[in-house]
């Protein structure tokens, strides 16, 4: 079943086409890698999906329902949760009560103060920030602080998340970690979008990749078709001629 | 002799501001446990027109009207961060419900209806308004102010003739008894508000509201309901507050100082905690009162340097300094052990 279907997803900034006629699909239970040179609309893309952005032209459709134009709070509350780029936290608050916020508000249904506190202890529990619950998320490290926002988007229980630059500014050991993390939530059962630089992982961990370059969606399949493929290989390293002269 | 009197009752409200503080810090509701205290607090304040000559009962009312202004302003702009300079607008708003309605209706519906009308207008400023952030919402907020005193100003004129309007008075312990009603009101709802899942929203949409948004919060809809809410004290408060005054003006009704005594009262204070605004507007009030009286002429010059002093040398405000020294205290007692 697809989770998530974008036809003709498009954003203009100005002149300038950010994202141009874009057709994707996420079926669910899979990992869907999103690559691309910088500027490329990556996250543009995930802006549109999760509303703060609206396509135009273009429909968005989340199991079935046509969600464009939705506000960012309901599609979050439909289920569908994110990361961002540069990490979100709610700095002055605690580890504990940033998790909060996501299970007291995001789930779409009327939760108890209670059960959303056992919420946010269960999803630090998942990520491995337990230990911190009491400090003040300005405090964190980046790898934690990333770790914190994949924390606080589980507890909102998505059906779908979508992770931006997840492990950009991490060192190996912390892409380890997080590479094992995302293979952890799939388990769960929820659908992942992904948006990395980081090869090693994308590689790893997506079941198929689509590689977006100025806008456009140049290429989608499996990482071994997309490492395979000459439009790739081109918008990432040059053209043959190029390299030799 | 009034001075004391007023001090004991300034003490009095202190108190219970302090123990809403408390009592918001508790894991489990356990607030009967002073409860007690409180209610003699309140007998204090209650009683003060039956034991205190009547200046000290019309000093602690004009105290009253900066402390409802400051603390309805900070349980809004506080957490988030939207410094709203409409504080005047709602306050005047009240004031011209009482010119309008006084003669012909009681004093509680008037003072009730000055406070609805005051949340009508602020729904409506939030809901055009409440997307802009920064310099741009505190530049609107002002301009309405302005915007109203103009609008006033042509409408007295083109069709009532005169500038001014005369209020009906009330008795001044009436006026006193409904501030302080208005002010036991505010702090129940200021509790409420911190209290309840959405004093969370307002945090975290003072700290990243991109991010609430991301999170299931309805960030409209928190931010409009919570400013209209929190003005309605400050309408009901212009509405008993004009019954004292007997006539006014535009001018005098929507007196911009109305929009910027709160804001410094609330960062004296210091806003991380519900006493803070409190201590703020009571010292700064009462300073007022006083030097107003004595040094008519120094008085503004010296708040404009205490506000100078506190921001560079106290960020959190008044309740920086008290926590700073408790944990001295503390600290030293942990030594001792």
């Amino acid at each position: 079943m697809r989770v998530l279907e974008g036809e003709k997803v498009t954003k203009y900034f100005g002149g300038l086409a950010a994202v141009s006629e874009v057709d994707f699909y996420v079926e669910q239970g899979e990992i869907l890698g999103l690559i691309g040179p910088n500027g490329a609309g990556k996250t543009t893309l995930f802006n549109l999906i999760s509303a703060a952005l609206v396509p135009k032209p273009g429909t968005i459709k989340f199991k079935g329902v046509n969600i464009t134009g939705f506000k960012p709070y309901k599609i979050c509350r439909m289920g569908v949760a994110r990361t961002f780029q540069t990490a979100k936290i709610f700095a002055n608050l605690s580890v504990f009560e940033n998790v909060k916020v996501g299970s007291f508000f995001g789930t779409g249904t009327s939760v108890s103060a209670a059960e959303s506190a056992r919420v946010a202890q269960e999803q630090l529990e998942f990520v491995g920030l337990a230990g911190v619950s009491r400090v003040p998320a300005r405090d964190l490290t980046l790898s934690h602080q990333k770790r914190l926002e994949v924390a606080r988007a589980l507890a909102t229980q998505p059906e779908l998340l979508l992770l931006d630059e997840m492990m950009a500014g991490l060192n190996q050991t912390e892409v380890a970690e997080s590479m094992e993390l995302i293979k952890r939530i799939r388990a769960k059962g929820i659908t992942i979008v992904m948006i990395e630089h980081v090869m090693k992982a994308i590689m790893n961990v997506c079941d198929r990749i689509i590689v977006l370059h100025h806008g456009k969606k140049i290429a989608e399949g499996t990482p071994t078709e997309i490492v395979n493929s000459p439009t790739v290989i081109e918008v990432y390293l040059g053209e043959k001629s190029d390299a030799g002269s | 002799m009034e001075d004391l009197m007023v001090g004991i009752n300034l003490l009095a409200i202190l108190y219970i501001s302090w123990f809403v503080d408390w009592a918001l810090k508790q894991k489990k509701s356990k607030a009967w446990l002073f409860s007690g205290l409180v209610l003699i607090m309140l007998a204090v304040l209650i009683t003060l027109p039956y034991y205190g000559p009547t200046y000290s009962y019309i000093m602690l009312t004009g105290i009253l009207m900066y402390l409802i202004l400051t603390v309805s302003w900070s349980i809004f702009s506080g957490p988030t961060g939207y410094i709203s300079l409409a504080p005047a607008a709602f306050f005047g708003v009240g004031i011209y419900t009482s010119a309008i309605l006084g003669k012909e209706f009681p004093v509680l519906i008037v003072v009730l209806f000055g406070g609805l009308l005051s949340v009508a207008l602020a729904a409506f400023v939030g809901a055009i308004t409440l997307r802009l952030r920064g310099i741009y919402f505190i530049v609107f907020t002002f301009g309405l102010v302005l915007l109203i005193i103009s609008v006033l100003l042509w409408y007295e004129i083109k069709f009532t003739g005169t500038r001014g309007r005369f209020i009906v008075a009330a008795e001044n312990d009436m006026i006193y008894y409904i501030m302080l009603g208005i002010m036991v009101l505010l702090f129940i709802t200021g509790y409420l508000i911190k209290r309840s899942k959405y004093g969370l929203a307002l945090q975290t949409i003072g700290q990243n509201e991109e991010a609430a948004a991301h999170m299931g919060i309805n960030v409209n809809a928190v931010k409009i309901a919570v400013f209209a809410i929190t003005s309605i004290f400050m309408g009901m408060a212009g509405a008993i507050m004009a019954m004292r005054w007997t006539y006014l003006d535009p001018y005098s009704a929507f007196d911009v100082f109305r929009s910027f005594l709160p804001v410094l009262m609330a960062i004296f204070g210091g806003m991380k905690r519900f006493y803070g605004p409190v201590l703020g507007a009571v010292i700064l009030a009462f300073l007022e009162e006083k030097l107003l009286t004595e040094f008519p002429y120094y008085y503004k010059l010296s708040f404009g340097i205490v506000l100078i002093l506190v921001i560079i040398y106290l960020p959190d405000g008044l309740v920086g300094l008290v926590e700073k020294f408790t944990r001295r205290i503390q600290g030293v007692k942990r030594a001792g052990a």
